[in-house]
């Protein structure tokens, strides 16, 4: 675990992370500027990290409705406007991007944030990217595997020597810089069925699960694919970490987070999926055995740690900036993460 | 009420003139419905590649989007190979898998021989189904016999038709005003 930077002793960690959408927002239908978004992208990650939240990440989304395509910049500018907290992607699209120069970037960020950057790489969920940089969605799944390769090759090994289909050889090639400890941690992101799950397991990497909605029970099977590939493959399943992912809002109480929230996530699937969150199954992800920790400060709580009794994750991460909230209302979350939420997470989970 | 006729194939003529007469029935009888007729002949469709439906340019994201944005859908397909055509289901693999979720589904179906009735029932519904369509149990079924150059002319099958019609309607605002009055009690 210490490979990763995470201290089990010290409890769960606890994340933000956004895809860096722009989105107006339903309620007066008004959208603020994208420079308006990605200053309070930032500005978020500081306020997260005084409220003593462990983590923040961005993701990269190249179409309509979001804004952080450059989202290493803004990890740069993020890294430097901070100090503790840990800066990373959810998720960098490594397909359709050259892993010399991901690393470049990561390397770079690390040593500005004195040593909190991590790599969380994903297949993109919104292909818009394929077309916008030039890369046949029939490759797809290849694409990725033979970049995260390399990706973690450059990890390892500072002077690369790799061949492959798409991307030029690299003769003694020397990666630099090199981050300040030696190494990035860097992570599958995973959603959906089990086998990309597997996927991540087979190569004994950190898995980060991405769960929009739906039982406990259904994420932790992929949990123990995971760890029943990593164990098949000779990697040793307690030396990886895990993080989960997924909606987070809290009010004063469940209906009310609901209310708050559910236009928000409504509506900006429509947008960016094309099917809206049925309120059927909304209203279903306030059971404490579902995975939505939207509702009040207490049944947060409550699920969040039935999750992580489930789970056994080392991480969860809360995405509560979808669909265009207003920045007051990611104030006031924020507020009740730090005097409410971490402290409860972070007793229940230290080990004593 | 936004209904959307989706005329499942690009050979033969029966499959469209039955939704041609479906479709002036429901204008006829509800003219306060906009209704769109997509006859998969005058379209050039892609095949499913995997992606968002939102991501297709041309007519493949006219047709995904314009049977996105509807409330009701009547399909016509005729029988291939003891089967639905290729196009339909074309269609079916470039929409999300719960692309009829909150939408009411009727369908009539063409085909040489009586002898294919069950087709649609033993291989439509299920996958209407699985895309959490509210399925019109009853579905016209029309043969060769009942056409004469393009135009129907079996008094029975109007009266089936304009029977499926009613219940498409009918049970297309009866779930919604289910549905609002179940989304009324979630408070949000």
């Amino acid at each position: 675990m210490e490979k990763y930077r995470i201290k089990p002793n010290s409890g769960l960690e606890f994340g933000l992370y956004t895809l860096g959408d722009h989105i107006a927002d339903p309620h007066t239908g008004e959208r603020i500027s994208n420079q308006q978004r990605i200053k309070e992208i930032i500005e978020l990650a500081k306020m997260a990290e005084q409220a003593g939240i462990d983590f923040f990440s961005v993701g990269e989304s190249h179409q309509e409705y979001f804004t952080t395509q450059a989202h290493t910049v803004i990890l740069g500018a993020i890294a430097q406007a901070t100090d503790k907290i840990k800066v990373a992607s959810s998720s960098t699209i490594v397909s359709t991007l050259d892993p010399v120069r991901v690393y470049e970037d990561f390397a770079t960020i690390d040593l500005i944030s004195n040593g909190r950057a991590e790599i969380i790489a994903g297949r993109a969920s919104r292909v818009g990217v394929f077309d916008l940089l030039g890369y046949d969605l029939r490759d797809y799944e290849e694409l990725f595997e033979e970049k995260f390769e390399l990706l973690l090759k450059i990890n390892q090994e500072e002077v690369v020597n790799w061949e492959g289909n798409f991307r030029a050889s690299l003769n003694n090639a020397k990666v630099i810089p090199r981050p300040l400890h030696g190494t990035l941690p860097i992570w599958r992101a995973v959603g959906g069925p089990p086998a990309s799950a597997i996927k991540a397991g087979y190569a004994g990497v950190p898995m980060f699960l991405a769960m929009l909605g739906g039982p406990v029970s259904s994420f932790k099977r992929s949990i123990d694919y995971y760890r029943e590939a990593a164990k098949r493959n000779g990697h040793n399943p307690d030396e990886l970490p895990i993080a989960t992912a997924g909606f987070f809002y809290v009010a004063d109480t469940t209906q009310a987070a609901q209310a708050e929230t559910y236009s928000y996530i409504n509506e900006g699937m429509k947008l960016t999926n094309g099917s809206g969150f049925p309120k059927q199954h909304f209203a279903q992800g306030a059971h404490p055995q579902d995975v939505m920790n939207i509702g009040s400060p207490d049944l947060v709580i409550e699920k969040i740690l039935y999750q992580h009794e489930v789970f056994g994750n080392q991480r969860y991460i809360a995405q509560m900036d979808f669909g265009g909230v207003s920045f007051d209302k990611l104030k006031r979350n924020i507020d009740i993460i730090g005097t409410k939420v971490l402290p409860e997470i972070k007793k229940h989970t230290r080990m004593k | 009420m936004k209904i959307v006729g989706l005329s499942g194939s690009i050979v033969g003529s029966k499959t469209r003139t039955a939704m041609e007469r479906t479709i002036n029935i429901i204008t006829e009888k509800y003219p306060d419905i906009e209704i769109t007729l997509i006859d998969l002949a005058d379209f050039n469709i892609q095949f499913s590649d995997g992606r968002n439906y939102l991501e297709y340019d041309g007519d493949t994201g006219y047709v995904t989007q314009t049977i996105m944005e509807a409330d009701a859908v009547l399909i016509g397909t005729p029988v291939f190979q003891a089967s639905i055509p290729a196009p339909l289901k074309n269609i079916f693999d470039l929409l999300p898998q719960k692309a009829f979720l909150d939408k009411v589904v009727g369908f009539v179906v063409t085909a040489g021989s009586p002898k294919h009735y069950l087709v649609a029932e033993q291989q439509l519904k299920p996958i209407l189904a699985y895309m959490k369509a509210q399925i019109v149990q009853t579905y016209v079924f029309l043969e060769e016999q009942d056409f004469y150059r393009k135009e129907i002319t079996n008094d029975d099958v109007i009266f089936r038709l304009e029977r499926l019609v009613d219940d498409l309607v009918t049970l297309t605002k009866t779930y919604d005003s289910i549905r609002k009055e179940k989304e009324a009690e979630y408070g949000f």
